[in-house]
């Protein structure tokens, strides 16, 4: 039968491209053990199975090296992070959907009853990812550049909209200002760097900032960019354009001194670690639940106020106890200094100091 | 084409065609599977739409923006108009022009090649086309939108002052063309292939030259595909995402000034830059805004279809 | 191949319309241009706008091409008109007019596959294909898990949706009568609206009545997928099935034929170049999307080839990551975001063959 002829091919063509499938499906990656026989091998100390965390993209880069650090030592345990932003970690985690939230606000409001809920008891919640937020600049010939709190709140709300503005020569005595103009850059998604960067704006110079702490950007019709990418880049490629972004992402780019005090403070994981000590817990979560109201107008110029601190939420009993063990092997690593170490090889953080790691072991000790 | 099947052999019961047990089993699925599709947009309207009902229900306070519904998506439907707008009148009549470049002007042996290679340019990922936008395009465009601004600026569209970094509607407007060109190329030029040779032969027999040839027997044919074209890549412009959300420089205004950094952002743009750190009704709001987007994208559709439909006499199975 | 068919209406109306034009009196010979004269004006045209541009010092190579094309389109109606008459002459113009356009369409299309293979030829290497991201910090791994992920996810939407969209065409354009295809219609029309997002959330809030909010796997996505699939299926068959000319289908009624074998070995077999087109350009709509499958499918770094239970990673999904949250230093992911891309492209490229092959396989013989 001659129509059989297209057919026939048809069909060898569906099984050579499924054979071809089968071929590669059959192979793992080159990078991954058969990790599954390795466990009557492995020392008695380990954990295994499986969790899920969602939450916060500025813990991403950090949270692959913690996962890569204790899959390392822990080789039967499998450890997934959905950088699905901090509300949707929240969201998630309140549903069930996740063992963990990634957030970059600390959880508070009706929502806490509803973790509360969910966990079946308190909620365990420590700072994990402490980072400084840079104010970066791209202004051809200025490369040291020092702004007061309101001057930085006028730049933004673009009142100040010229680089030789008296304001901004007032803070950079003797330097020449060129005359070009000034483009701020600002999120144009939702992010816990705008809530803290509007936070410090509001705290350190509210007189100069109308607006209310948000993490959606408030002041219309700035140049905008997606995500601390966008934003580098997009200050980048303007001239007279500055931003503000995780200082471990702002490298190459002009990072302006924040007058703290009566000095100007450059960022520094350091200034933000100790930012952290020198800020005051709120307990709105529960006993161990440590969140931190970040000292914004500290004036001990070894802090830098514009810093972020992003969370871990979990739960402080799981239904299933090889999970809890989990959750609290994988936390405990997070907060060591190993794994602070780690992430500030990966992702530029600040470390945990002793202090906050000390009032914070408590908590993750507390899950059972 | 909604009633299309009125064939001679039904019209005279004498020669029925021959019914078989293949043919009730193949009408079957093939009304399964429309049925199968309304089924699942059932499901998709039913969970938008309980989704964006409390959005609707809710105090302006407690909406992102502290204004009221419309206040926050007005702008948001805006640039998702205008973004499209520009990148179809941009797009059409050049992909018009390359569907006809490759059926009918470029040498045969040339032009599979070419049908080839804008098939391919059409499954560039989106994604792609972003990165290629903020890397390369809006750069490159920044002297361009200078001189518009420097001797056009007198028309609202290029008032300025020209953005610094090039992330504009205008430039955004031209990656969705590009992104959308491939598309309608792709569709038309499979319509224009299909024009019968004899028209063609007929005209250039009778000493039409070629651009009557094609303006009377290749376009005429053509029109409905080419308006489907444009509709599919309407519907892509409409409905872009990640491009979008990684060029443009948007923020909740309504300005015709496609050339400063302060733009209306796109719907589907806006809900992926907005969604993944929104909680309640911030993300009800959300949701309402797709559905806002489905009920344009609809009508743009009704429009496109009542055009086509008017022209059904070119269709070949009616 | 099916030249000779069309309707008796088309005919009367293209003849009616060349006999119009064909009233004005005219020599049976005119003079024409010699063949190396549109050669002559081009080079012409872009030696004079750029020796002006030149003289007045702003000497550009895009310029000096834009306003010789201008000038090029100007010279050659002038001239042709002079020669060859006003018919000639528009015919001359819009040749110009339709190669630049093709010329211009050209500029940006080549533009980002040259960026992509740029940016993404640093890390294609045997370790992009043979490693996952697992346990991998900074630089090194690759996009093997990925890859997989991406293949498994479009073939299982695309096993979804090509037959389901075929069909509902076949239905609308064959079958279809009254108000169950007009709905089907309208409603087609409105899947195309779906933000991609919202498909995400829909699968993601489905799947999760059934196995809670935990869940996230594969074929989550590419249910999610089909949503945004099955219309440009549809509305692009559709096309293809209606240029069918309608003899064909009446001389296989004739032969005896009964309307399935029609449709299965006639019709859709004519229209199976623009069908297989349309199929890629539904694969290639989706096979890039993030957005949804980040809320279905989640995130992973290790390799898993179980659709149904389980995390898993494609290639956009991947590339987006590593492009918006890059760790220190950059460039290790950045490099990483682009060859996925460029991988991406090569995955569509083969795709688009594969359509070809089956094209030319289903298509009929005409000679």
């Amino acid at each position: 039968m001659k129509t059989m002829r297209p057919k026939r091919a048809r069909i060898a063509a569906v099984g050579l491209a499924a054979s071809g499938a089968i071929v590669l499906a059959g192979c793992g990656a080159a990078n991954e053990g058969s990790s599954s026989g390795g466990a009557s091998a492995a020392p008695s100390a380990t954990v295994s199975g499986t969790i899920a965390g969602a939450g916060a993209s500025t813990q991403q880069a950090a949270t692959q090296a913690w996962v890569a650090g204790f899959t390392g030592s822990n080789p039967d345990a499998t450890i997934n992070y959905d950088p699905s932003g901090s509300g949707a970690g929240r969201t998630q985690f309140i549903a069930g959907g996740v063992d963990w939230a990634g957030s970059d606000a600390y959880i508070k409001g009706d929502e806490v009853a509803k973790a509360q809920q969910r966990c079946g008891g308190d909620i365990v919640e420590v700072p994990v990812y402490v980072s400084p937020i840079a104010v970066v600049y791209n202004l051809p010939g200025v490369d040291n550049l020092q702004l007061s709190p309101s001057t930085l709140a006028k730049i933004f709300d673009k009142k100040i909209t010229t680089w030789n503005d008296p304001a901004i020569a007032a803070d950079n005595p003797g330097v020449t200002l060129p005359s070009t103009a000034i483009a701020p850059v600002n999120r144009s998604d939702k992010s816990g760097t705008t809530q803290n960067f509007t936070d410090y704006l509001k705290a350190a110079a509210g007189a100069d900032w109308p607006y209310d702490v948000s993490d959606s950007w408030p002041v219309q019709g700035g140049e905008a960019a997606q995500g601390t990418s966008g934003v580098v880049g997009a200050v980048k490629a303007g001239a007279g354009t500055i931003g503000y972004a995780d200082e471990s992402q702002a490298k190459g780019l002009g990072q302006a001194k924040i007058k703290v005090g009566d000095q100007f403070v450059a960022p520094t994981p350091g200034g933000a670690a100790t930012l952290l000590e020198s800020s005051e817990r709120v307990s709105d979560g529960g006993p161990n639940a440590f969140a931190y109201k970040l000292n914004r107008t500290v004036t001990d110029a070894s802090a830098y106020p514009v810093s972020l601190v992003s969370y871990t939420i979990a739960c402080s009993k799981y239904s299933d106890a090889g999970k809890s063990a989990l959750v609290k092997a994988y936390l405990n690593y997070v907060i060591s200094p190993e794994g602070q170490l780690a992430a500030q090889q990966a992702a530029g953080s600040a470390p945990l100091t002793d202090t906050i790691r000390q009032q914070i072991t408590p908590a993750v000790s507390a899950i059972a | 084409m909604s009633a299309p099947t009125t064939t001679p052999a039904t019209a005279t019961p004498s020669t029925k065609p021959v019914r078989q047990l293949g043919d009730r089993i193949f009408a079957g699925s093939a009304t399964g599977a429309g049925v199968l599709i309304l089924i699942v947009l059932a499901g998709v309207a039913v969970f938008l739409i309980a989704q964006a009902i409390p959005a609707f229900t809710a105090s302006p306070a407690e909406l992102p923006g502290g204004k009221s519904l419309t206040a926050y998506i007005g702008p948001l439907v805006f640039g998702t108009l205008l973004s499209a707008l520009i990148a179809l009148v941009i797009a059409t009549p050049l992909a018009v022009c390359v569907a006809l470049f490759i059926t009918h002007y470029a040498p045969r042996r040339l032009a599979q090649g070419l049908g080839y290679v804008v098939d391919l340019l059409a499954a560039v990922p989106s994604i792609v086309y972003g990165l290629w936008g903020v890397a390369v395009l809006a750069p490159a465009s920044l002297p361009f939108m200078t001189w518009l601004q420097d001797y056009l600026g007198w028309i609202p569209l290029f008032a300025g002052p020209v953005s610094a970094t090039g992330r504009t509607m205008l430039v955004v407007g031209v990656t969705l063309a590009v992104m959308i060109l491939p598309i309608i190329t792709a569709v038309s030029r499979e319509v224009f292939l299909q024009t019968p040779k004899l028209h063609e032969e007929a005209a250039l027999a009778l000493g039409a030259t070629r651009w009557e040839m094609i303006r009377m027997a290749v376009l005429p044919f053509g029109r409905s595909g080419i308006i489907s074209g444009a509709m599919l890549g309407l519907g892509r412009a409409l409905g872009e995402t990640m491009a979008v959300a990684i060029i443009l420089s948007g923020s909740g205004i309504i300005t015709f000034n496609l050339i400063s950094s302060s733009n209306p952002s796109s719907i589907a743009a806006n809900i992926a830059l907005q969604f993944p750190d929104s909680t309640g009704v911030a993300v009800n709001t959300l949701i309402a805004s797709g559905l806002v987007l489905f009920v344009i994208t609809l009508l743009v559709n009704s429009i496109a279809r009542w055009i086509i439909n008017r022209r059904r006499e070119f269709s070949g199975a009616n | 191949m099916t030249s000779d068919t069309r309707t008796d209406t088309d005919r009367s109306r293209t003849d009616g319309e060349l006999a119009e034009q064909a009233v004005v009196p005219m020599p049976l010979v005119r003079a024409e241009l010699p063949r190396w004269a549109p050669w002559g004006i081009l080079v012409a045209s872009l030696v004079v706008v750029g020796g002006i541009l030149a003289a007045t010092g702003n000497f550009g190579i895009g310029l000096t091409l834009v306003l010789g094309a201008l000038l090029y389109a100007v010279v050659t109606y002038v001239v042709s008109r002079s020669v060859e008459g006003g018919r000639k002459a528009t015919d001359r113009v819009v040749t110009i007019v339709v190669n630049v356009a093709f010329l211009i369409a050209l500029i940006p299309l080549i533009s980002v596959i040259v960026t992509v293979l740029q940016n993404g030829i640093a890390r294609f290497d045997g370790a992009f294909f043979t490693n996952s991201m697992r346990g991998v910090v900074g630089e090194g791994g690759g996009g093997y898990h990925a890859i997989m992920g991406t293949l498994i996810i479009t073939a299982l939407a695309a096993a979804m949706s090509i037959p389901v969209g075929i069909l509902t065409a076949v239905y609308l354009v064959e079958y279809g009568k009254g108000r169950l295809a007009r709905a089907i219609t309208f409603f087609v029309d409105v899947m195309t609206g779906i933000p991609s997002i919202v498909a995400g959330l829909f699968a993601f809030a489905f799947f999760a009545l059934f196995a809670g909010p935990g869940i996230r796997f594969g074929f989550g996505g590419a249910v999610a997928l089909s949503i945004l699939m099955i219309p440009v299926v549809v509305r692009s068959t559709e096309e293809m099935l209606k240029i069918v000319p309608n003899e064909l289908r009446e001389a296989a009624y004739a032969l005896g034929t009964p309307k399935w074998r029609t449709i299965l070995k006639v019709v859709i077999p004519t229209s199976i170049a623009g069908i297989a087109s349309g199929v890629t350009l539904a694969v290639a709509r989706v096979i890039g999307e993030t957005a949804p499958l980040l809320i279905i499918a989640g995130l992973t770094t290790g390799v898993n080839l179980n659709p149904f239970s389980g995390r898993m990673t494609t290639l956009p999904v991947f590339a987006y990551n590593s492009y918006a949250a890059p760790g220190v230093p950059r460039e290790p992911f950045i490099d990483r975001a682009w060859t996925s891309a460029l991988v991406l492209i090569i995955i569509v490229l083969i795709l688009n063959l594969l359509a070809r092959l089956v094209a030319t396989l289903f298509a009929p013989k005409t000679r």
